[in-house]
């Protein structure tokens, strides 16, 4: 440990004002701070500080996002076989799966790091700043939220969008109105459709050998193309139809053995994502809450309103919970604090807005049968207009106050 | 008596808690009055170095008032007049002689003291230089002589981490600190309102039976004992010219000595705490005196930084600094030296944090050695909602700090910067995670709107 420390205080020299290398400050500053924390006295104000900082925030996110991780390279590399058809499922136990979950999904945290990581460094270097931990998320939460067999090229275009016009323009971390990680699935999915939608891209397939009657298909896709019988049984059986070996039935989607993008099938795995987020008190639970408030009451008004039981809106409210990536958005996504609402009770409006959005965007809107995105785009837009008129009716009440 | 129990807020588990011991101090050898600590102060001196003096002997007046002026603590000579930059006025020393010879002035009995006037009061407090034991809100200024407080808000005890027990410091002075609440009564046309800690502890030494006494127990983490957070409950500030005056315990002792003896009374009890010093006490000791006789040959071999006040909001000093005219304490704590190889990582067992991030949170009853680390770098405000949680207030600290970053006079108005001092929101700095400097921010805010508002 010290022999590193004296390595550090034999470089810092190269790296400070005057010294040779003295642009890359920056990463140097993020070396060292992440193997020591950071060397920093207080000098006015408060004498004492908490622990707590950025670094800490940032990695309990990615300690919650783990479980959702784990699981997304074994589901990977299930849905590889189980496309084969149950023998060939059955013969291939859980290390193969892990094994075909890796090989799929590393390269693509490896892409997502390596390119965010550059325009950090870019920009920490540019705007003299340290670099911010914010990416340590962003690069994580991005390939969580594709599907395994997206092109790597596109996770660098997309993270390059995501990192530069989704955060840098706007000042960095702290200072972007919409999640990075978001934005450039948002990219991906507008500028790439072919390979972020339809039935074919959710799993990753073997070259040859799939089952007969094979379909890909997600849940919500065959919710939003149903036409005959009731939605509910449409979706629940659909999986063992198509030989996919598990069914979609309400328990599998929440233990998350279906197809979908990486991170987002498991609610369970979701689930404890969200207990180790609020157990540690780094995402707010009153969004949580309120996004699983607005999607169920949502979810009942358009039941109430379905023309038909075959018709998606009338899937009933617990399916909208396990299937697609409502789970995932609302536990990782919608709790972002910079992008988000401030205000305790705009939290609560801005969640609510978040699960009545998402299920009219699944079932109303007939071009995506997945809503869970635009809809925390969308009030990531609202957010501070929420927090304005909480302020605005915060700064009326107090007025009153004083003038009673 | 009316209870508030504050929910919101937050005890800083710290080591180094003062045993609730009196004793004496060592006699100090030099005595200071820092002119610099009283805001708003524009000092115009009245001694020259070498100038003998005595207490009460008026060492500065106000330039724009020169009834309001700062006395000497002691009997003596002046023997050093120390400015820092630009000239600014930082701290004159005076020698005691030992003889404590002091300016006189009429005493009563505690019982003539509410019938006293206004005038005769004030007329009094301006005339021994001690007005200064008043504070104003807002902007946390000198008092104004001219300005009759709406109302007077006194808080009994201090919630601030290792804050001494007030109890023990009034003791023998329950006279005197009744007295000085009489007095006060006689300075505003509203009330005095006496914040009680309200669990737990004997209050009748502070209880006045009179009219113009309110007492209010409150119930609560810090900063249930700031007068800022008491007076939000009591009587809320209303604006920019809704003036009140505040003073805590020992502001109180000093102005009753001067009803009841007639004279400048500098005698004081200052707690030392802190895991930095090893002789952690209450010490009989006077205004202004050195830190030198209170910590010398008393603190760890180790570098440590000496802070007058609480470690949230105190002001740092050097080892040869005095201990300011408001200070119920000093404490002591360890410098960060020492880098800590991957911190952020680790569970933190040993960590005193608000946040549950790290597992010292969780540990009950356990109390931890703090030093001067940061603890991160310095980031834009990436967290929300964590401000509010400490802040039992109507207020909300983060849209406070970026209106003001904003300089947004009507918004800082509006989300109540009348409201706060800097010790008020000094516990939201604390568990910042982006290391916003929150009090200096706040400072700034008072000043602009202060002038310009």
């Amino acid at each position: 440990m010290n022999l590193i420390r004296k390595q550090f205080d034999k470089m810092r020299p190269m790296f400070e004002k005057g010294g040779k290398l003295e642009k890359l400050y920056p990463l140097f500053e993020a070396q060292e701070t992440f193997l020591f924390v950071s060397h920093h006295r207080t000098h006015e104000g408060s004498h004492i500080r908490d622990p707590m900082d950025t670094k800490r925030l940032m990695s309990i996110v990615i300690l919650g996002l783990l479980p959702a991780l784990l699981f997304g390279i074994y589901n990977v590399g299930y849905q590889f076989y189980a496309a084969q058809g149950a023998g060939v499922l059955a013969d291939n136990g859980f290390m193969p799966r892990v094994w075909i979950g890796l090989r799929y999904v590393v390269p693509i945290i490896i892409v997502s790091y390596g390119v965010g990581g550059i325009w950090e460094v870019i920009f920490s270097v540019i705007r003299k700043h340290e670099i911010n931990e914010g990416f340590l998320v962003t690069g994580m939460l991005l390939p969580l939220i594709v599907p395994p067999t997206i092109p790597l090229w596109q996770v660098a275009v997309g993270v390059s969008f995501g990192v530069v016009i989704g955060k840098e323009v706007f000042g960095g971390t702290g200072m972007n109105v919409f999640n990075p990680a978001l934005v450039a699935r948002a990219f991906l999915f507008f500028a790439y459709p072919a390979q972020i939608s339809g039935d074919r891209v959710w799993s990753a397939l073997p070259a040859s050998g799939l089952a007969d009657g094979y379909n890909g298909a997600t849940p919500l896709l065959v919710a939003a193309n149903n036409t005959t019988g009731p939605v509910v049984e449409a979706v629940r059986s659909f999986g063992a139809e198509t030989m996919q070996v598990a069914d979609y039935s309400l328990w599998n989607s929440f233990l998350g053995l279906i197809p979908g993008s990486i991170g987002e099938t498991s609610t369970l795995a979701i689930l404890l994502g969200a207990i180790i987020l609020i157990a540690a008190g780094v995402a707010s639970w009153r969004i949580m809450i309120s996004c699983v408030v607005g999607a169920v009451v949502m979810a009942f008004i358009c039941n109430l309103a379905a023309p038909s039981d075959a018709a998606f809106v009338a899937l009933p409210p617990l399916y909208h919970l396990v299937l697609g990536g409502f789970a995932f958005g609302v536990v990782f996504m919608a709790t972002d604090p910079v992008s988000g609402s401030a205000t305790n009770i705009g939290k609560y409006i801005y969640g609510f807005l978040i699960g009545v959005l998402t299920v009219l965007i699944r079932t109303i809107n007939p071009a995506y049968p997945e809503g869970v995105m635009l809809a925390i785009l969308f009030m990531n837009a609202f957010a501070p207009l929420i927090d304005y008129f909480v302020i605005q009716q915060h700064m009326a009440r107090r007025l009153k106050r004083a003038k009673a | 008596m009316a209870e508030y129990r504050l929910r919101r807020g937050y005890d800083i588990r710290l080591e180094g808690q003062p045993d609730e011991e009196i004793v004496q101090a060592a006699t100090p050898e030099r005595v200071a009055i820092k002119p610099n600590e009283f805001r708003g102060l524009k000092p115009r001196l009245l001694v020259r170095e070498g100038d003998a003096v005595r207490i009460g002997t008026p060492l500065v007046h106000h330039k724009n008032n020169e009834a309001l002026t700062i006395s000497a603590p002691a009997s003596g000579r002046v023997s050093a007049i120390n400015r820092g930059k630009r000239r600014v006025l930082e701290s004159i020393v005076i020698e005691p002689d030992g003889k404590n010879e002091a300016l006189s002035f009429p005493s009563y009995e505690l019982s003539q003291l509410a019938g006293l006037d206004r005038q005769t009061v004030l007329k009094q407090i301006c005339d021994a230089g001690i007005l200064a034991l008043f504070t104003q809100r807002p902007f946390g200024t000198l008092p104004n002589p001219e300005v009759t407080p709406r109302d007077i808000f006194v808080s009994g005890f201090s919630s601030a981490p290792l804050a001494p027990n007030t109890r023990v410091m009034v003791g023998e002075h329950a006279n005197a600190f009744k007295a000085g609440i009489l007095a006060a009564t006689c300075l505003t046309s509203g009330k005095v309102h006496l914040g009680l800690h309200g669990k737990g502890r004997d209050l009748s030494a502070f209880f006045v039976d009179h009219e113009k006494v309110r007492n209010h127990s409150f119930i609560g983490p810090h900063p249930a004992g700031n007068v800022g957070v008491q007076i939000h409950h009591i009587d809320a500030i209303r604006g920019r010219n809704d003036k009140v005056w505040t003073a805590n315990v020992q502001d109180m002792i000093l102005l009753g000595y001067l009803f009841l003896e007639g004279r400048v009374n500098p005698n004081r009890i200052v707690a030392v705490a802190g895991s930095g010093a090893t002789s952690r006490k209450y010490y009989k000791t006077q205004l202004g005196a050195p830190l030198a006789s209170l910590l010398e040959g008393k603190v760890i071999d180790a570098p440590v930084r000496y802070i007058t006040g609480d470690v949230l909001s105190g002001r740092k000093q050097p080892a040869d600094g005095f201990v300011g005219y408001h200070d119920l304490m000093v404490t002591v704590i360890p410098e960060a030296t020492e880098p800590e190889f991957i911190g952020w990582m680790l569970p933190g067992m040993n960590k005193e944090s608000f946040h549950r991030a790290y597992v010292g949170h969780l540990i009950p009853g356990k109390r931890f050695r703090a030093d001067t680390r940061l603890g991160g770098g310095h980031r834009a405000m990436v967290a929300t909602g964590y401000y509010e949680e400490v802040l039992p207030m109507d207020v909300y600290p983060q849209f406070l700090v970026k209106s003001i970053l904003a300089e947004d006079f009507d918004e800082m108005e509006g989300l109540g910067i009348y409201e706060l001092l800097e010790e008020d929101i000094a516990l939201c700095e604390y568990i910042c995670p982006s290391k916003t400097e929150m009090q200096s921010i706040l400072r700034q805010g008072i000043a602009m709107i202060e002038k310009e508002g």
